[in-house]
């Protein structure tokens, strides 16, 4: 083999802590490198054509380029080795950049290290072998997963592009957070105006099919070729037939069914459409509270329905489809509160939500859209808002900003000023965080044309007084302790992960963070993928995030999913298993261990058992190679002699010399 | 029959005798076993714990030590202020390099590992509610009470790991068991002043007269303690907050012990109520008679 | 107002409050939460959230020199609700040790209240109530402590007129004699 070896100053990143021209100097004597140099930043267009030039100049038909992680870089360098005509596998890198120069000051020892990782991969690349990828075709389906704003806009934009869309949705109507809201900041706009209409656009598109009260159940396949199980959860409603006329939710007798819909602040008619603009426009039971279900009698919403579509005995139904790529758009939930005792653990009811008051300014709300506090539906004249309760606190292990409180926070406080032009509201917060466009100006006219009086400080203790709660915070720009008598408290809830996301990220293979949320691939260049390719993250279930970036996200992985379904055909990575059915005694080890189920056991033409890679299953990730006895199965690119070649070039064996005496 | 290590604190022996005779009392008629550190001394108290840590410490130290001779695992305290002081030494003592500290200041290092509980947390925990319940002879119903139980009894939380510390229920549920109303309680992990009553008497005024007012706010006819500087600062110097802050306030103060002896029916001189400085006659005249016993 | 040179931070300062709290003195982000539930803010003339502040700027003097370290009740509302999990009440233990250890006492009558108590158990081996009153008012001149209480007190008997000494009270005696030879630095 003729083998090139570029070193990356990469700026001073590499060069900073490394003797670039020393590890260059050094590669020139390992076996087989006919070249080696340094060179500025080998990513860019010079450098990459430096490569090239080297490769015909010098005849090469391998390269190490030693520089960053080949997460960010692998591609590119594979690309820029194929232009110079060579196979893109006859390429590899040595990361000394995360791995030595960020990490180690020492530039002598940082040289070695540098000098060793190149070592390794030259060993490695002489035994490589050319390999070529194989094509697959791809479903041309897409599934979203989550029917809020951003899986609706994901879905939305994914139609509009062509492609078919299956939409699940665990609620019972699409719409998410953003259904529960009345205003929507900067712009006080009616947030179900404007999501309402795209609703709509979902239930009426062709290419999108919406399943709703219905959650993934299991998924297998790779990009291109998912294979999904939906659970339809049972609803006890032919939804074929009803009508959503509303006359079922009339009459049902049992109306002490828990509203989720409206945050728990009211009870609903067991069979129930949670909101005049839910999409779908159906009926559901809710099993626990309904007569019929419970005790065998009543019955009187399949009396009454004009179209007969009540169905007591309906089950859970597993609806399966392929789809070539999944977005996912789980969104979040509110931090549960009640982990500070302080302010009344629900003792007290007129200490509310942000969420539960979104539900008293809706004019589909329990009130009618009159704020009516929950003890005694009293008007509030004194509202106090608190704003990071379970955010930016290591305490309760939320430490993190969920971003978009101090808005709608700001937004509440001009709209009780809207509701109830002679109250006073007053926010305790910490600091104001509104870098939107017309954010901090939107704050500023909570104060100054509305009023609001915002105190810097948190709330030690909310505690009741008469009819009223005392709310004992400080004023940390007057250096003191305040108290105000409140009729109404409300709390700026932060954001955690959806319920019930991480049993979703472990069937995607989609991996989240230490506090729930999923994680992108690239923090700033790749922030709607995930690290399993043909599943995409949009909105809040990738971290707090307000309805102009959910969209936005919504969008842009529907742009990702276009881009790959656009294809016909898809390669698969060559990167795979392969058996040696000489050495394989099929004794089907491989079969039980493999977590995607790539291996099959096939008769040879004498009948005996032999393991068989599925090439496009197959993921790479090397348990076979580590499971089977015989040593028959080898990952491709990542072969047994290729890693102990590696392991060699650090650890030489030495020859042991026994001076007995 | 439970037995624990029974350390009274100083100030059972003088201002709050009642609150140290009825805790033996009630203790004796729940079949809770105490047996007194012999020759116990003081823990130090707050004046110890502000001048210096090491100090504190082993003021306290030499009482576990005392205890850990007994052969026993826990130590009761009905004293919050004690128990605070108890509990930091055995948990900070945890560490070696504190532990040294303070043995160099003892006659005798401590070796033990004895843990300090109030006598409420061992009276739910070991005896229990329902068996305190199952031996009232005499309910006491017809009498609301606010339970106060002081700042330090629950707090901080991870030192303290007894009942909830924003809203504990220990006393509560033991009063709501002997057949009182119990009003819930606000401020019931409020300070009260504690020992600022001698040198700073404006700020136990204040303190105290705002628990005074929350009480008073709830319509109860008695104030329920466990905590004989709480006490002190409710009772002795209710007239003192009165005078201060031009009030009327008229609340006895009992010891949640005095209490729970009146429905345990044990002997009345053990129970010391005449030794209260509010008058609590009017409030207990309002406990109804039991009904016949068929 | 006192205007503080950001440059003159006595950075031994905060790392003896540091040390010798065994808090993190830089993870507090000033929410105030603890002036928020403090009882005692009332009485203070720096909060205890500017307190910490003053901590952070390494102004010990202004901290040391303080009235509220002194006027702290010690009830672990600060501790309790910190975000930052800080033990607040241990920091304001901690400068009130090396306040006193300065000679510092801005409270002055509080000091002596607690000098008071700790001669009373120094001699008996228990607080002796009675005595430590009659102590309190010598060394703090402030006669009518508490005078009014004085009847009632008797007439209820809680202050009795004996000590109630304790057979090892050379024993507590010797814990404070080795004390103040200095076997205790924490």
């Amino acid at each position: 083999m003729r083998i090139g070896v570029f070193i990356c100053h990469c700026g001073s990143n590499i060069a900073g802590t490394v003797d670039v021209r020393a590890v260059a100097q050094a590669a020139k004597g390992f076996a087989d490198v006919v070249y080696a140099s340094d060179t500025m930043y080998a990513c860019s267009e010079p450098g990459q054509e430096g490569i090239i030039q080297a490769v015909r100049e010098h005849n090469l038909d391998g390269v190490v380029v030693a520089s960053c992680t080949p997460r960010m870089h692998e591609p590119t360098f594979r690309r820029t080795v194929e232009r110079a005509g060579l196979n893109r596998y006859c390429f590899e890198m040595a990361n000394i950049r995360e791995h030595v120069s960020w990490i180690g000051k020492d530039t002598e020892r940082n040289t070695i290290k540098a000098t060793e990782l190149v070592r390794m991969a030259v060993e490695k690349l002489r035994r490589n072998r050319p390999l070529t990828p194989k094509r697959f075709d791809v479903t041309k389906r897409v599934l979203v997963v989550g029917g809020g704003v951003a899986g609706i806009q994901a879905a939305l934009d994914c139609a509009e592009g062509g492609q078919e869309v299956v939409l699940v949705e665990r609620e019972q109507s699409i719409g998410g957070k953003m259904a529960k809201l009345d205003k929507t900041f900067p712009t006080i706009d009616c947030s179900s105006c404007v999501l309402g209409p795209k609703m709509v656009d979902v239930a009426q598109h062709p290419k999108i099919t919406l399943h709703t009260m219905a959650e993934v159940e299991s998924v297998s396949g790779y990009v291109g070729n998912f294979q999904v199980t939906i659970r339809k959860k049972a609803r006890f409603v032919d939804w074929e037939k009803c009508t959503g006329c509303g006359l079922c939710m009339e009459k049902c007798p049992s109306r002490k069914a828990p509203d989720p819909f409206n945050e728990y602040l009211c009870t609903a008619p067991t069979i129930n459409i949670p909101f005049p603009q839910a999409i779908p426009k159906k009926a559901a039971i809710n099993p626990e509270t309904c007569i019929m279900k419970q005790k065998g009698k009543c019955g009187l919403c399949a009396k009454i329905c004009p179209v007969k579509c009540i169905d007591f005995d309906q089950q859970d139904e597993l609806v399966t489809v392929d789809v070539g790529a999944i977005v996912v758009a789980t969104g979040y939930d509110l931090f549960d509160w009640h982990k500070y005792p302080q302010y009344g653990q629900g003792r007290y009811p007129d200490v509310i939500t942000s969420l539960q008051y979104e539900r008293l300014l809706s004019a589909s709300g329990p009130t009618g859209g009159h704020i009516k506090r929950p003890s005694d539906g009293k008007e509030p004249k004194t509202v106090v808002f608190i704003q990071c309760v379970g955010s930016r606190d290591r305490s309760v292990d939320r430490p993190y900003c969920s971003g978009f409180c101090c808005m709608y926070t700001a937004k509440q406080a001009i709209l009780t000023k809207d509701h109830i032009p002679d109250s006073q509201s007053y926010v305790f917060y910490m600091d104001i965080r509104s870098p939107g466009k017309a954010y901090d100006e939107f704050t500023r006219r909570a104060m100054e044309e509305y009023g609001a009086q915002y105190v810097r400080g948190r709330v030690a203790m909310i505690y009741p007084k008469g009819d009223q709660l005392i709310v004992r915070g400080a004023d940390t720009l007057a250096g003191t302790q305040v108290e105000v008598a409140a009729d109404l408290v409300v709390l700026a809830v932060g954001v955690e992960a959806a319920r019930g996301a991480a049993v979703l990220g472990e069937k995607l293979r989609v991996v989240p963070d230490q506090y729930g949320f999923f994680v992108e691939s690239h923090p700033k260049l790749r922030p709607v993928e995930t690290n399993t390719a043909g599943v995409f993250l949009a909105g809040a279930c990738q971290g707090p995030k307000d309805i102009p970036a959910s969209v936005a996200q919504g969008s842009a992985a529907a742009a990702k999913v276009l881009a790959l379904l656009v294809k016909d055909q898809l390669e698969s990575d060559p990167q795979v298993s392969r058996v040696t059915p000489a050495r394989c005694v099929g004794c089907g080890k491989c079969v039980q261990t493999c977590p995607f189920g790539a291996i099959k056991l096939v008769e040879d033409r004498f009948g005996n058992p032999k393991a068989e890679v599925v090439e496009t299953v197959c993921q790479g990730c090397g348990i076979c190679t580590v499971t089977c006895p015989q040593g028959a199965i080898q990952l491709e690119h990542f072969t047994d002699n290729q890693i102990l070649a590696e392991v060699q070039a650090l650890c030489p064996p030495r020859i042991r010399v026994n001076y007995a005496s | 029959m439970p037995k624990v290590a029974y350390y009274p604190g100083c100030s059972g022996q003088g201002t709050s005798l009642e609150y140290e005779r009825s805790t033996r009392a009630v203790c004796q008629a729940v079949g809770l076993e105490l047996v007194d550190v012999p020759d116990w001394s003081c823990c130090g108290s707050s004046p110890a714990h502000m001048v210096n840590h090491v100090l504190s410490a082993a003021l306290s130290a030499r009482n576990l030590d005392l205890a850990h001779s007994l052969g026993m695992e826990v130590v009761a305290t009905p004293c919050p202020s004690c128990l605070t002081n108890l509990r930091n030494a055995a948990v900070e003592m945890e560490d070696e390099g504190f532990r040294s500290k303070v043995n160099a200041l003892l006659d005798r290092p401590y070796t033990g590992a004895v843990d300090p509980q109030s006598v409420l947390q061992v009276l739910v925990e070991q005896v229990g509610v329902d068996e305190v319940a199952r031996r009232v002879t005499k309910p006491l119903t017809g009498l609301r009470v606010a339970c106060y139980y002081g700042c330090i009894m629950n707090r901080p939380p991870e030192r303290m790991r007894f009942d909830d510390h924003e809203n504990p229920m220990a006393m509560d549920r033991l009063m709501e068991a002997i057949g009182l109303e119990v009003a819930p309680f606000p401020l019931k992990v409020e300070c009260c002043g504690a020992s600022f009553g001698v040198p700073r008497g404006d700020i136990v005024m204040r303190l105290s007269g705002k628990l005074l007012d929350a009480a008073r706010g709830l319509g109860v006819d008695a104030m329920v303690t466990a905590c004989p500087l709480c006490q002190m600062n409710l009772d002795l110097r209710q007239r003192q907050i009165n005078a201060a802050l031009h009030e009327r306030f008229r609340i006895p103060v009992f010891y949640y012990t005095q209490l729970l002896g009146l429905a345990l029916d044990v002997p009345r001189q053990e129970l010391g109520l005449d030794r209260l400085c509010v008058d609590p006659r009017l409030a207990l005249g309002k406990i109804k008679a039991p009904a016949p016993v068929q | 107002m006192r205007i503080y040179d950001l440059a003159t931070a006595e950075q031994d300062f905060i790392a003896e409050v540091a040390a010798r709290s065994h808090q993190d003195v830089r993870t507090c982000y000033q929410c105030g939460n603890c002036t928020a539930g403090c009882p005692y803010t009332f009485v203070y003339d720096y909060s205890v959230s500017q307190i910490m502040r003053l901590i952070q700027l390494g102004q010990q003097e202004t901290v040391l020199r303080s009235k509220s370290i002194w006027l702290c009740g010690s009830c672990q509302s600060c501790t309790t609700r910190c975000p930052n999990r800080i033990d607040v009440a241990k920091i304001m233990d901690v400068c009130r040790h090396m306040a006193r250890e300065r000679g510092y006492a801005t409270e002055r009558e509080v000091k002596l209240f607690a000098d008071s108590f700790l001669r009373s158990v120094e001699r008996h081996g228990r607080a002796f109530e009675l005595g430590l009153m009659v102590d309190y008012v010598l060394h703090s001149g402030k006669v009518f402590t508490d005078l009014d209480l004085a009847p009632t007190a008797l007439a209820r008997r809680k202050l009795p007129f004996q000590p109630h000494p304790i057979v090892g009270r050379d024993q507590v005696e010797r814990i404070f004699q080795r004390f103040r030879q200095g076997g205790a630095h924490a």
